[in-house]
């Protein structure tokens, strides 16, 4: 294994991705490790962290550290992983279930943390690994194997979540849509605050409505139309396009100052390079309150 | 006889102050080289509700806070007659007389009353309603003659200079209580020897779980609020400038766990604490750190259950909770502390188990244990980070296997950002270089070779562990059988039992897993047993005959929320032997 990585294979693992054939996730990965390649990030310094389903397993296949945990809780390892250490990329990953359904919660807590690491989450509206059940972004009346007279249920709309819970890069790309995908993931890695990017990631066996063909006869991109991202009023109204027009791009990219910045205990450096010698001299000083 | 202790209760309602009543009191005892244990008993509520405070004082170590009561101060009317019954003869009420007017057909006659009235007492210094306690608790340092400059410390220590008009206002109130007990009440037959030069430490099981943590290195607290745990978080988060730990109060359980799990992936000590219900939702990620071989420092302080249950009572019903937290085989610790002093050193403990074996190790209190205060004698502060094998530095043969197959099933940890270390950490299983063996293909070879390494873990960490011993002489008629916070209530019932010829000794058990085997040859030995536990079921007696085979003879169980009382064992040992 090499750590010094400079080209798009030395980013590449061993394992060969078990996705379906034509599966949305292939241009996820392809993204990352574009966006990897041409920001030159080390690998030893990256860490990928996801939750289960077919997307979570995207860690295996990148050369760089991983954290595959439990389902729905990517956020709060990758959150971890930052206060532990917040030298390293973070790049959270997983499906719609995993992030907009069991780990909901989590998601709309870490931006409001405003916490600086990059979800990228591969959005198919169906549970793939599970065979083919509603997910939470499933429009109402999709038909499913859960939902044989049709989803009840209004889809969660994460771009409206993130606009309204403080995420500071809010995104959407389209794995038909490589070169575009692999930039706004690469700008979401050089932003300095929570960055979301949700990709409309067709899963070809589950989700037949949803195709690559539905969705590019809908996709535009926000930055044609000269949509400014600062401007989160308009970003709220084109969180709210679908099914007619579905815009791509991003929709919001503000400068607030994260987590991070603030809480006092990084201010002397990562939590993981502390001096470990004087703790009990600590504890003896803090004792005295005790007498 | 000269009573050698003495037993103060504060009894109101929540927000009354009695909380800092009960701690200016401790103050004044601990620094005057007294020993003192107090407990609290309150319920779910902000204002209102039925509370008291008592503390035991004596010149000797305290493992109680007593049955009767030596000296109640009643903050209302209610409390007055609600606590009236738990006067020990001879013993006295203090109450402020201009809001108290007691019927004196139900006060026993054997009770001392010691009427305050306030306003006059006060008249010329201020009128703040709290000001009442003050009062009182001056009149009680002089029945029991205790100085009145050590009582005057504490209150510039708490007071401080920022609040000068507040300090000098408590000060005069409390000699104006001292002065008016002198003139008005009579001498109480009480010795406390003090000893001025010895003053001694009082803390919570919570403050010394967290000092604990602090000693070892903890760099990470993340928490959701949930009695009796929250002391810690409270606790460690106003530390935190000082300690440059991060304290995080996060959004559930869930998020609390998986949180401090990454940040001890990255190589940050880390440590969680809750209650049954905040543990209930911890248990998944539990087995995430079993898997993925992360050391974690978990505490769960019981309270009663099932669900919401006793919020603010206590309970030692969480054991099997513990013990069998998690889906599928993994190593896992779990230790109950036993005193307040217990409670430092098992944390130090529980964060060198865990880095070095990588696991999760399970630190059980209960809220008697987290919440009542204890004097102390000094901790030793030479504490010993033992953070296991790490990698710090590209492997030689450029190939490093964070699972490694190894002789004790420990595989040298790196931290990410080394170089030459890259490796994924899965929930799902793994061969030894990290990668899944779940899917696609699953390798039956692998997976038993996996298993078996993380499980080879515990024959290790059991022979890390302090052999348990036997308290008391070898060949007593009964052993008694405990764990956690029951050990100072049985230390304090021997002697009365002693002294009636009750033939009786000790086995407190601290480590509930790994289950030590040198226990089976102890009760093996036994004449009779008998087990006292805080439970319905006697989880640890049901845990003992799974490990050993060996069936304990009698059984004390209580779970009325209160911690146990010294006659409830005596009374239940002469009914034996």
């Amino acid at each position: 294994m090499k750590t010094e990585s400079t080209k798009i294979s030395d980013y590449k693992s061993n394992t060969t991705p078990t996705w379906c054939p034509g599966c949305g996730d292939f241009a996820v990965l392809r993204g990352i490790l574009n966006a990897l390649t041409e920001l030159q990030i080390d690998s030893k310094d990256v860490v990928m962290v996801s939750g289960i389903g077919c997307s979570s397993n995207i860690t295996s296949f990148i050369n760089s550290y991983g954290f595959h945990g439990l389902h729905g809780r990517a956020i709060p390892v990758a959150s971890g992983i930052r206060f532990g250490n917040h030298n390293l990329k973070v790049i959270a990953t997983g499906g719609d279930g995993d992030g907009y359904g069991i780990g909901l919660g989590h998601f709309i807590h870490a931006m409001r943390r405003n916490i600086d690491l990059t979800y990228i989450v591969m959005n198919n509206q169906v549970y793939g690994l599970t065979t083919g059940q509603a997910s939470p972004t499933a429009d109402k009346g999709m038909l499913t194997k859960s939902t044989p007279t049709g989803s009840l249920e209004m889809p969660v709309n994460p771009i409206a979540l993130g606009l309204i819970s403080g995420a500071t890069y809010i995104s959407r790309g389209f794995s038909g849509d490589l070169a575009h995908l692999a930039m706004i993931t690469k700008n979401a890695l050089t932003h300095k605050g929570f960055s979301l990017v949700d990709v409309l990631s067709p899963c070809v066996t589950y989700n037949k409505i949803q195709t690559y063909q539905w969705l590019r006869e809908r996709v535009y991109k926000l930055e044609d139309e000269k949509h400014n991202p600062r401007n989160l009023d308009l970003a709220i109204k084109k969180a709210y396009e679908w099914n007619v027009k579905i815009p791509i791009g991003v929709f919001y990219k503000g400068n607030q100052v994260t987590y991070e910045d603030e809480e006092p205990g990084l201010k002397d450096g990562p939590l993981v390079e502390r001096p470990l010698n004087n703790t009990g001299d600590m504890s003896k000083e803090i004792m005295k309150e005790f007498i | 006889m000269t009573k050698t202790d003495v037993v103060l209760r504060v009894a109101g309602a929540a927000g009354d102050g009695i909380a800092s009543t009960g701690e200016s009191f401790a103050k004044i005892c601990s620094r005057s080289g007294l020993h003192l244990l107090a407990y609290n008993s309150y319920q779910s509520v902000i204002r209102g509700g039925f509370i008291w405070l008592q503390i035991r004082v004596s010149h000797e170590k305290v493992l109680s806070h007593g049955n009767k009561v030596d000296f109640l101060i009643a903050l209302n009317h209610r409390e007055f007659e609600r606590n009236c019954v738990d006067i020990a003869p001879g013993g006295a009420i203090l109450y402020n007389s201009d809001k108290i007017k007691p019927n004196k057909d139900k006060v026993n006659g054997n009770i001392i009353l010691c009427p305050l009235p306030v306003g006059q007492i006060i008249k010329d210094i201020g009128r703040n309603p709290i000001l009442q306690n003050t009062v009182a608790l001056g009149a009680l340092i002089k029945l029991l003659d205790l100085d009145f400059e050590n009582m005057a410390n504490v209150i510039r220590d708490y007071f401080g200079k920022k609040k000068q008009i507040a300090m000098e206002v408590n000060l005069q109130v409390s000699k104006a209580g001292y002065d008016y007990a002198e003139k008005n009440f009579p001498q109480f037959d009480f010795i406390l020897e003090t000893d001025l030069d010895n003053k001694r430490p009082v803390l919570t099981g919570n403050q010394a779980l967290s000092l604990g943590a602090i000693s070892a290195g903890c760099k990470f607290y993340a928490a959701y609020p949930m009695t009796p745990a929250s002391g810690i978080l409270h606790w460690l988060s106003a530390h935190s400038t000082q300690t440059g730990m991060v304290v995080k109060q996060a959004e559930d359980e869930i998020a609390v766990i998986n949180m401090a799990i990454g940040a001890s992936f990255a190589g940050a000590r880390s440590m969680v604490g809750t209650s049954g219900g905040g543990f209930s939702l911890m248990t998944e990620a539990i087995g995430l750190a079993g898997q993925t071989e992360t050391p974690l420092v978990i505490i769960n302080s019981m309270r009663g259950g099932p669900s919401t249950g006793l919020p603010t009572k206590t309970e030692q019903a969480d054991l099997f909770q513990a013990i069998g937290a998690s889906q599928g085989d993994f190593p896992k610790v779990v230790i109950a502390p036993s005193t307040v002093e217990d409670c430092y050193y098992s944390t130090i403990e529980a964060f060198n188990l865990a880095d070095k074996y990588q696991l999760p190790v399970i630190l059980l209190s209960d809220l008697f244990l987290s919440e009542h205060m204890e004097s102390v004698d000094q901790f030793n502060f030479d504490a010993i980070v033992d953070r296991g094998e790490i990698v710090n530095h590209k492997p030689s043969d450029d190939t490093y296997r964070r699972y490694k197959f190894t002789s004790t099933g420990v595989s040298p940890r790196a931290f990410p950002g080394t170089s030459g270390t890259i490796f994924q950490a899965t929930s799902d299983e793994h061969d030894d270089f990290g990668n899944i063996i779940s899917d696609v293909f699953t390798d039956p070879e692998m997976r038993t070779k996996i298993m078996d390494k993380r499980m080879k873990k515990m024959a290790f960490i059991k022979k890390d562990l302090p052999i348990p011993k036997l308290y008391g002489p070898d060949n007593a008629k009964l052993t008694l059988v405990s764990w956690g916070s029951t050990f100072n209530i049985i230390r304090e019932s021997m002697p009365l039992l002693s002294q009636e010829n009750l033939s009786i000794n000790h086995l407190h058990i601290k480590y509930l897993a790994p289950f030590q085997s040198s226990i089976q040859k102890i009760l093996e030995l036994s004449n009779d047993t008998l087990i006292i536990e805080g439970n319905f079921t006697g989880q640890l007696s049901k845990l003992i005959t799974m490990e050993t085979g060996f069936k304990i003879n009698h059984s004390l169980f209580k779970y009325d929320g209160e911690p146990f009382y010294t006659e409830q064992i005596t009374n239940k040992v002469r009914d034996i032997l």
